[in-house]
């Protein structure tokens, strides 16, 4: 997985609160078994004045020419709510989008972000509304840079705030680490777990020849 | 030191280790896959490399893609569906994995089929790339929802890690009114307390309104604890769940059976347990409860009037609002009861069980469906589908003008390919009323069965009162 440690980017500010995973990547577009091609389907019901010709909306924020390469998303209030759906962070990620920044999440997506090595960095909304309110001045200029080493958010030419992040999501964004990799490190003990859980739960494990 | 909670117990069993920083290596007990992301996981898996620990603890249902229309077949409407179909079938047989295949009498939505098969069960851990998988919590299980990339997590180490989310009790203090059901009850705690109102918690719904519920009752309370912002939801084993998973196919039998239910009788939270919060509701006061927004939590009792942004204190909170009444094509003040409606749907995860299919047949009896409305049924499972049929409940539907169909999620969102008209007004069963979820700006409804039926023989929006009184 990608490792995230600084990153240095345009900011676009979406404020909406309850931004759900079928508005990030509606089920329509989410047309392959597979992990990409989805980038074109992000924000499609906003993005596009007519979805089927893909004529895009000039009034929707990423589609404006002073958010031209937007890296980082300023969101409201449980953004990434409703579907499980992984294409959601596929699809940002596909789109260049590295970190978002809300004062929260919907708790899956958060999860499947850094599972894919995206930043979703809670602050509060008080924070978040002048933050983009400096963006919204000059969005190429006021580039925002986020150290997680540190733990620092800095806008360019301005002081650093520090930032909080819990240390297992800073850990395996740092490292980049294989989660799947990191888990099987601990196969023993969870197989002796298992062992001593058929005794006591015996009632749990479907039998190997169970025809049903 | 006080008690524990039924949540406390559920994570106790099943963590492995907890590291300095909380977290912890929980081991989970059954995984569901369906063909919108099982493909992908199965995929992935073989791909890296890595085998899946205990097939046999993993299922696999079609539900997301299949066409719902009689006579369906692999090549459904849905552009590239049959894709994802083929992919998954193939992935599913490669892995060893039980799949409930489209001609499969047992298929339907995964959060219908997993308790009615006894696949979920008191006192497991159950995950599944849908956030829906909450419902599950409904049988006493620790069930949630996680992204693909989990999946293969779960699938390849049998565990998950994760932060132990902190513990709310939501109580329902009292008896419902007649003809409010578990929808209203979980649509009214969101529009008091909001659509991320759960965040970070596992949710224990209890209280006597509760106790009272059917096990298909509890599982449509548990559907939207999601919508709640919560980890999960949950209702503690008690005698309704016990005879409910008695006799299911994958439930344990014999010995293991008398071991089960022993051990499901201590989950319950004790008298001195403590949650982080607690929300206290007078069953009683609660309504037919409808949407009137673009958000769970932008709902009210069926004969309020459309609420008013400037009444809302929070700024984002008004946007939000009058965003949704913009999107609505609604006014502040509005009485819902007037609204015409286009088309009504029954099913979904959240209410297509039996229960939930004859409580709308209550409503439907001897009437019609009012002219011009498109009306749907979809039955959560074809075992549900022949259990309404064997007491006649698919004759009282199509008597009345809905469409009866096959076992999967359908109208809930572009399942089977297929959408409710532009800026259409769909009064709906299902959980989510999200900007185009149900179709090119369609303007969605959510309510109960009861409140479905009746809006569709109005031709608008109406309790069920107003029907079986006329």
């Amino acid at each position: 997985m990608t490792p995230f440690t600084v990153h240095t980017g345009v900011a676009a500010p979406l404020l909406r609160e309850n931004v759900d995973t079928d508005a990030i990547i509606p089920s329509r577009e989410m047309r392959t078994t597979g992990k990409s091609g989805l980038a074109p389907g992000l924000f499609a019901g906003w993005r596009y004045q007519d979805q089927s010709t893909r004529t895009p909306n000039p009034d929707f924020i990423l589609n404006r020419p002073e958010y031209h390469d937007c890296s980082i998303l300023l969101a409201g209030s449980n953004f990434g709510c409703g579907s499980s759906r992984e294409h959601a962070v596929w699809a940002l990620k596909e789109f260049g989008i590295r970190c978002i920044i809300a004062p929260s999440f919907g708790a899956i997506f958060a999860n499947n972000c850094v599972r894919n090595g995206l930043l979703p960095l809670p602050l509060p909304a008080q924070e978040i509304a002048e933050l983009a309110d400096r963006v919204a001045q000059d969005p190429q200029h006021h580039r925002l840079q986020i150290d997680l080493k540190s733990a620092t958010l800095t806008m360019a030419g301005e002081c650093s705030r520090p930032i909080s992040v819990d240390s297992t999501t800073r850990r395996m964004l740092l490292e980049g680490l294989d989660a799947i990799g990191l888990t099987l490190q601990s196969t023993d003990s969870v197989q002796a777990f298992i062992t001593e859980d058929r005794r006591q739960r015996p009632w749990a494990y479907i039998a190997h020849d169970s025809n049903r | 030191m006080s008690g524990q909670t039924a949540f406390d117990k559920l994570w106790a069993a099943h963590a492995i280790s907890t590291d300095a920083d909380g977290s912890t290596l929980l081991l989970i007990d059954r995984v569901f896959l369906h063909e919108r992301t099982g493909a992908v996981a199965l995929e992935s898996l073989a791909t890296a490399g890595r085998p899946i620990l205990a097939p046999e603890q993993a299922f696999c249902t079609m539900d997301h893609i299949v066409d719902t229309t009689l006579g369906r077949s692999d090549d459904t409407r849905m552009p590239s569906g049959g894709e994802f179909i083929r992919a998954t079938r193939k992935a599913a047989l490669a892995a060893g994995i039980r799949l409930f295949d489209l001609d499969d009498p047992l298929q339907g939505i995964v959060h219908v089929i997993s308790p009615e098969l006894g696949i979920a069960l008191p006192g497991l851990t159950v995950v599944c790339p849908d956030s829906h998988t909450c419902t599950q919590g409904a049988l006493g299980a620790l069930a949630f929802g996680i992204g693909s990339s989990e999946a293969e997590h779960a699938l390849a180490t049998r565990c998950l890690r994760l932060q132990k989310p902190r513990n709310m009790r939501v109580a329902f203090h009292g008896a419902l009114a007649p003809g409010v059901s578990a929808k209203d009850m979980i649509l009214h705690l969101i529009s008091q307390h909001g659509a991320d109102g759960g965040r970070g918690h596992v949710v224990e719904f209890s209280g006597t309104a509760v106790q009272n519920l059917g096990m298909e009752g509890r599982m449509t309370l548990c559907n939207m604890a999601v919508e709640f912002g919560a980890f999960s939801g949950l209702v503690a084993p008690d005698d309704t769940t016990i005879k409910y998973v008695q006799g299911r196919p994958y439930a344990p039998r014999g010995p293991a059976w008398e071991t089960a239910v022993a051990a499901w009788r201590h989950l319950r939270s004790d008298d001195d347990a403590a949650f982080d919060q607690q929300i206290d509701i007078d069953a009683g006061s609660i309504a037919p409860t409808i949407t009137w927004g673009t958000s769970p939590q932008h709902a009210v009792a069926i004969d309020q009037p459309v609420p008013d942004p400037a009444s809302e204190q929070d700024p984002a909170r008004t946007s939000a609002m009058q965003r949704a009444l913009t999107y609505m094509g609604l006014t502040p003040g509005t009485d819902l009861r007037g609204l015409p409606i286009d088309a009504a749907f029954i099913g979904s995860c959240t209410n297509s069980r039996l229960s939930d299919l004859r409580s709308a047949a209550e409503v439907l009896q001897g009437r019609r469906v009012a002219p011009g409305v498109r009306a749907i049924c979809v039955p959560g499972s074809m075992s549900v589908k022949r259990a309404a049929e064997a007491e006649g409940l698919d004759t009282v539907f199509r008597a009345a003008g809905f469409e009866w169909r096959e076992a999967g999620c359908s109208m809930c969102f572009f399942a089977g390919g297929e959408s409710m008209g532009y800026r259409e007004r769909v009064v709906s069963t299902t959980n989510r009323n999200f900007e185009s979820r149900q179709g090119p700006e369609t303007r969605t409804h959510l309510a109960s069965p009861a409140t479905v039926a009746a809006s569709a023989v109005l031709g608008r929006l109406g309790a069920a009162a107003e029907v079986l009184r006329a």
